[in-house]
């Protein structure tokens, strides 16, 4: 049985190292740009970025002003047993987003969309969002937190069978020529891709492929993972970098997910991760071990599953 | 880099002449004192014609488009962690009117504004634009924060929306973005960009099923 203080000291813990600490795969994916980036502007801010990382962890400050919006994803394994059950957990996380507004400090994003209240602690009517996913056997729980930021970066599009991997790439460039000027986008960013499903499956996979993938990451469909390089690729020769400025530096990687869609259509979502890519994750086991990481590790085989059973070999290896 | 840009600490209340020497794409650090207001203390101000809370310019010439990272104790002390910019042309509509009303000559935010706003609001009021780096140098801008002066209309605009009043020292880094003649660095760039998006679009093609409203012109600045 998980305790549900240790879920929500746990929780706030992710809140404050999320706001804070720059996750290793993209601080190194960043490294690599500014390595390879001659623009002289696109170079100083990649520089003044990377300052401004280590300057967060040294003061313990959040590396960016406005903190994002921050959402809980939930993944439970079959053997889960959470003290008080599903109703006190989003009781804790959603106390423990409130707590930590206040602690972190972080902004007070979340407002009315047309009243403007704010309750100056990032809850209200459906924030933060809670989503949930189940994995076979084990009897820990994961929690992550993502404080995805950004107005901009994001679009959506119905695409059609006839549009083509062409399609793909024209809708893909227009969303970082679009949002990429005056950096809007906060580039370089992750971005995520989905394709297919319904309109919001689609947006839902775009924006879990760009916020809870990790840099280098790959889809095990060895064609989707080739686009996934050919993407990255045409998005940093677009001859923009960061701020909008001349330069190569627009995506830090690009992650696709696919769910089967319509016979005639192939619906397609761009989501940009921006420069301060904030995301913790932590597995709370069930004998009240925690263990921290960054790698969210949600998109297992057992999530992408494609056929009507989950073999029962595999529910078992846990 | 080889050759870095040039750097330079301002004053929050510039001179003309400070102001004239700057060019776009120079960087900038300011000392002094500045105030954040947004939609929220614009609309306050403009439309609702409410007084300012405080002596501008005299306080402050420089106005950041920001809601800090920040939280007020029930003591009234304040804990100020990062601030960062957000995205200036959304006041378009206010900006001209706020120039007069406040005297600012430094407006700092994201991503700067029209090429129109400098022209017809920002040249004839003196006033240039400072862009935030990154986006995001908010730890880095954190450091240049001295304190929390005062912080005006909490209860009715809520933290986010609430004008803070703060002193700051080596506060940046910042891009000159607009000069006094109303020159703006994100153009400049645009327009270099543009050469190159025929090629890069190459090999793609147009989607089967339109869009209203879309431009096909992707030299086109959006804003």
């Amino acid at each position: 049985m998980i305790g549900i203080d240790l879920v929500q000291s746990t929780a706030e813990t992710l809140m404050r190292k999320a706001a804070i600490e720059i996750p290793d795969d993209y601080l190194a994916g960043l490294k690599t740009a500014a390595a390879a980036e001659d623009g002289d502007l696109s170079s100083f801010v990649l520089e003044a970025m990377l300052e401004n990382y280590a300057a967060a962890k040294e003061d313990s400050r959040a590396m960016c002003g406005d903190t994002g919006c921050p959402r809980w994803y939930v993944k439970m394994g079959n053997e889960a047993r959470i003290d008080g059950g599903p109703i006190a957990l989003e009781a804790a996380l959603r106390r423990a987003t409130a707590s930590a507004t206040s602690s972190v400090p972080l902004r007070p994003n979340r407002v009315h969309p047309l009243w403007r209240t704010d309750h100056d602690n990032n809850v209200g009517i459906g924030a933060p969002e809670i989503e949930y996913g189940f994995e076979p056997g084990g009897d820990w729980i994961d929690l992550v937190t993502v404080h995805k930021g950004g107005l901009f970066g994001t679009d959506y599009r119905m695409l059609f069978p006839s549009d083509g991997i062409q399609g793909i790439k024209r809708f893909f460039l227009d969303s970082l020529v679009a949002f990429g000027k005056r950096g809007l986008a906060c580039q370089p960013a992750i971005i995520g891709i989905g394709l297919g499903g319904s309109k919001d499956a689609c947006m839902v996979l775009g924006k879990r492929a760009a916020c809870l993938r990790v840099v280098g990451d790959r889809n095990p469909d060895a064609k989707i993972a080739e686009l996934e390089d050919e993407l990255k690729d045409l998005g940093n020769n677009i001859g923009m970098g960061a701020m909008g400025f001349v330069g190569k530096s627009m995506v830090i990687d690009c992650n696709i997910e696919v769910g089967y869609c319509h016979t005639g259509g192939m619906q397609m979502s761009v989501h940009a991760f921006c420069l301060s890519s904030r995301r913790a994750v932590a597995r709370i086991y069930g004998d009240g071990r925690v263990a921290y990481r960054t790698d969210p590790q949600w998109f297992t085989d057992y999530q992408r599953r494609e056929t009507v059973e989950w073999p029962q070999a595999q529910t078992k290896s846990g | 880099m080889a050759t870095g840009p040039n750097k330079i600490r301002l004053s929050t209340n510039p001179t003309d002449d400070a102001i004239a020497a700057l060019q776009i794409g120079d960087i900038v650090y300011l000392d002094g004192t500045i105030y954040t207001a947004r939609e929220g203390v614009y609309m306050r101000v403009i439309e609702d014609r409410v007084d300012l809370p405080l002596d501008l310019p005299a306080v402050s010439a420089a106005n950041f488009h920001c809601s800090p990272a920040a939280t007020q104790h029930d003591d009234g002390s304040f804990v100020l962690g990062a601030v960062t910019a957000t995205a200036s042309f959304r006041f378009s509509k206010w900006i001209g009117r706020w120039l007069a009303a406040s005297g600012a000559k430094l407006i700092i935010g994201k991503g700067g504004m029209s090429p129109e706003d400098y022209r017809d609001h920002f040249v004839p009021n003196g006033a240039i634009y400072l862009t935030t780096v990154g986006y995001g140098t908010g730890a880095l801008l954190g450091r240049g924060v001295k304190q929390v002066r005062e912080l005006h209309w909490k209860k009715e605009l809520g933290l986010a929306q609430a004008m803070w009043v703060i002193e700051v020292e080596n506060f940046g880094p910042f891009i000159v973005e607009s000069d006094v003649a109303g020159n703006s660095l994100f153009e400049r760039e645009n327009a270099k960009i543009a050469a190159n998006l025929e090629a890069a679009y190459e090999g793609t093609k147009p989607a089967v099923l339109k869009r209203f409203g879309e431009t096909d012109d992707r030299k086109d600045e959006m804003i």
